[in-house]
């Protein structure tokens, strides 16, 4: 849908544009283009020389088992943080839907998670899992499992999966809700007059309409999963015990600024982009016509 | 049936419903028991009615030897740093999706294009070049530096611009016949029309700007700017030797406190924005 635009003039809407395009140049592009270039160069230690090294950064990234296993990390983690976060926000969102009492007294109590910063939720989920302080960390310990998860790196990762998931849920169960209740009434009194009920009648009539709704959280939990949780691991990990949690996102952060290794770092940003990009990309494709057209 | 399926959601809900409140109210409790006891293990669920002091003394205070701001300091620029982010965001987003809806200028194609790439560049891919960017512009450790970069939104521009695409023509016509000016048109018209669309595009925004992390942690190493955010995760770095649990447990309780009543006092604007928005 296009209006026919109806002032005409040139200073004004330049003015009222100038300040977004001027933070996003600054801000956005410009570091961009500077990660992109310092991707495709190389400094000497003293900073003096830089020379073209075309994508030799790349193949130093792609040969290094290190950044390979943050990849692989990554990917596990990310899976991890969307089927969990995403099947107990649809589980929790269909109950809700429910015309029982109190409901809305649950929504409340499960909306309001969403402003729980990610690196709060995982301070929240040490005094859970702490083992020899958490309230289940010690059960844990009790029960003979050996719990520790700043020694074992299995134990590590899931929970920074756990503490990752917990905040997304309330995200999901609101965009589930919404979809439940954008299904007319009059489909679902079809299936029940047809006699389908109970998991049937889920499966084969709301699931489905419910599916452009699925495929739009899937990506943001993906894309959630793979940034914002960089606070959760920060607080709950630092990415170890040695590199049992470090994703592609806190490999960055401890390559560029911790170890300085900036044509290093600056690859690892301009691959995480084009992930970023891969993303914004399919949804785009699927879903997002409707919003810019 | 029915009764069956009730019982069954009223069990899944409160389940749902206790995963999420088990951990905040465990440090509630927490934070008004004394450090001995939690250290050994002996937390327990049921807050020391009589230590609710606690709060207030941490609120005042500086909780640990590696905090050099007091919590209250906190809190207020965490609170500055998410209200100047969503109220910026809405200004500048309002203005340049009504530029870009109503005026026929020379590249208004491109500034469009321009803003939908920020959709795709979160600050967690560029982390270093946006580094050196802000250390040339001298931003670093300042409260501008914390905020200003944050403040293009391209979502919001194309909510806005949504919104605006959607104004009957009558009204634009009308506005026309009284006279009206492209300012008076915005003042009196479009903004009073989207007042729904801005309050619930400032609740969102505004727990965005609250929740930050990895920003001030990468342009601020002034403790004077340190969000409470960043404090607690400070805190649990130096380690659980320098600082008390029950202290931890009190300044996370605190720091969820603020976003938490935003959403839940205004749930409503919330849900309907966040669906908006996104989609």
């Amino acid at each position: 849908m296009e209006r026919r635009t109806i002032f005409g003039g040139r200073l004004l809407p330049a003015a009222l544009v100038l300040p977004q395009v001027a933070v996003t140049v600054v801000f956005f592009l410009l570091p961009a283009a500077e990660a992109i270039y310092s991707s495709i160069t190389a400094t000497d230690a003293f900073g003096l020389h830089t020379r073209f090294v075309a994508v030799a950064n790349f193949a130093a990234l792609f040969a290094d088992s290190a950044y390979l296993g943050s990849l692989a990390r990554t990917v596990v983690f990310c899976a991890l943080v969307t089927a969990i976060s995403t099947v107990l926000g649809l589980v929790l969102a269909v109950f809700a839907d429910h015309e029982i009492r109190g409901r809305t007294v649950y929504r409340t109590l499960l909306i309001w998670p969403y402003a729980v910063a990610p690196a709060v939720a995982a301070v929240l989920w040490v005094f859970m899992m702490h083992p020899e302080v958490g309230l289940v960390g010690r059960l844990l310990n009790r029960a003979g499992l050996d719990w520790d998860y700043t020694l074992n790196g299995t134990q590590a990762m899931a929970l920074v999966v756990v503490a990752g998931a917990w905040t997304q849920v309330s995200y999901n169960f609101v965009f589930f809700l919404a979809g439940l209740q954008s299904i007319p009434r009059a489909v679902i009194e079809a299936a029940r007059i047809d006699g389908a009920r109970g998991f049937r009648r889920f499966r084969t009539i709301i699931l489905p309409l419910l599916m452009p709704t699925t495929f739009f959280l899937l990506i943001v939990n993906l894309v959630y999963a793979a940034f914002e949780t960089f606070g959760t691991i920060m607080a709950l990990t630092r990415g170890g015990p040695g590199q049992a949690t470090e994703t592609m996102v806190v490999k960055v952060y401890r390559d560029g600024v911790i170890n300085l290794d900036l044509s290093g770092s600056s690859a690892q940003s301009v691959i995480l982009m084009l992930l970023v990009i891969a993303l914004a990309g399919l949804q785009f494709r699927f879903l997002g016509r409707r919003t810019i057209s | 049936m029915r009764p069956r399926t009730d019982w069954l959601a009223h069990c899944v809900l409160g389940i749902g419903a206790l995963l999420f409140v088990l951990p905040v109210w465990l440090i509630f409790a927490g934070a008004t028991q004394d450090a001995g006891t939690i250290n050994r293990g002996d937390l327990s669920l049921l807050p020391r009615l009589s230590h609710l002091g606690v709060f207030w003394s941490v609120l005042r205070g500086r909780p640990s030897g590696s905090l050099t701001v007091p919590v209250w300091h906190m809190l207020m620029i965490s609170a500055g740093m998410a209200l100047v982010i969503a109220v910026g965001k809405i200004v500048i987003s309002l203005l340049s999706a009504y530029a870009i809806a109503f005026f026929h200028f020379r590249f208004r194609m491109l500034a469009f294009w321009t803003i939908f790439i920020t959709l795709m560049l979160p600050v967690e891919v560029r982390i270093i070049p946006t580094y050196a960017v802000m250390a040339d512009l001298n931003m670093v450790n300042s409260f501008a530096g914390l905020t200003v970069p944050l403040l293009a939104s391209a979502t919001a521009t194309l909510l806005f611009r949504q919104v605006f695409l959607a104004v009957p023509d009558e009204l634009i016509e009308a506005a026309r016949m009284d006279g009206a000016g492209p300012i008076r048109f915005l003042i009196d018209i479009l903004i009073p029309a989207s007042a729904a669309n801005i309050a619930a595009l400032f609740v969102i925004l505004f727990i965005y700007g609250w929740n930050q992390y990895l920003w001030p942690l990468l342009v601020t190493t002034d403790p004077r700017l340190d969000t409470v955010v960043i404090g607690i995760v400070q805190l649990i770095d130096t380690g659980f030797t320098l600082t008390p649990w029950n202290t931890m447990m009190a300044m996370s309780v605190l720091a969820i406190l603020p976003p938490v009543a935003v959403v839940v006092a205004m749930q409503r604007w919330f849900v309907k924005g966040l669906t908006e928005v996104e989609k």
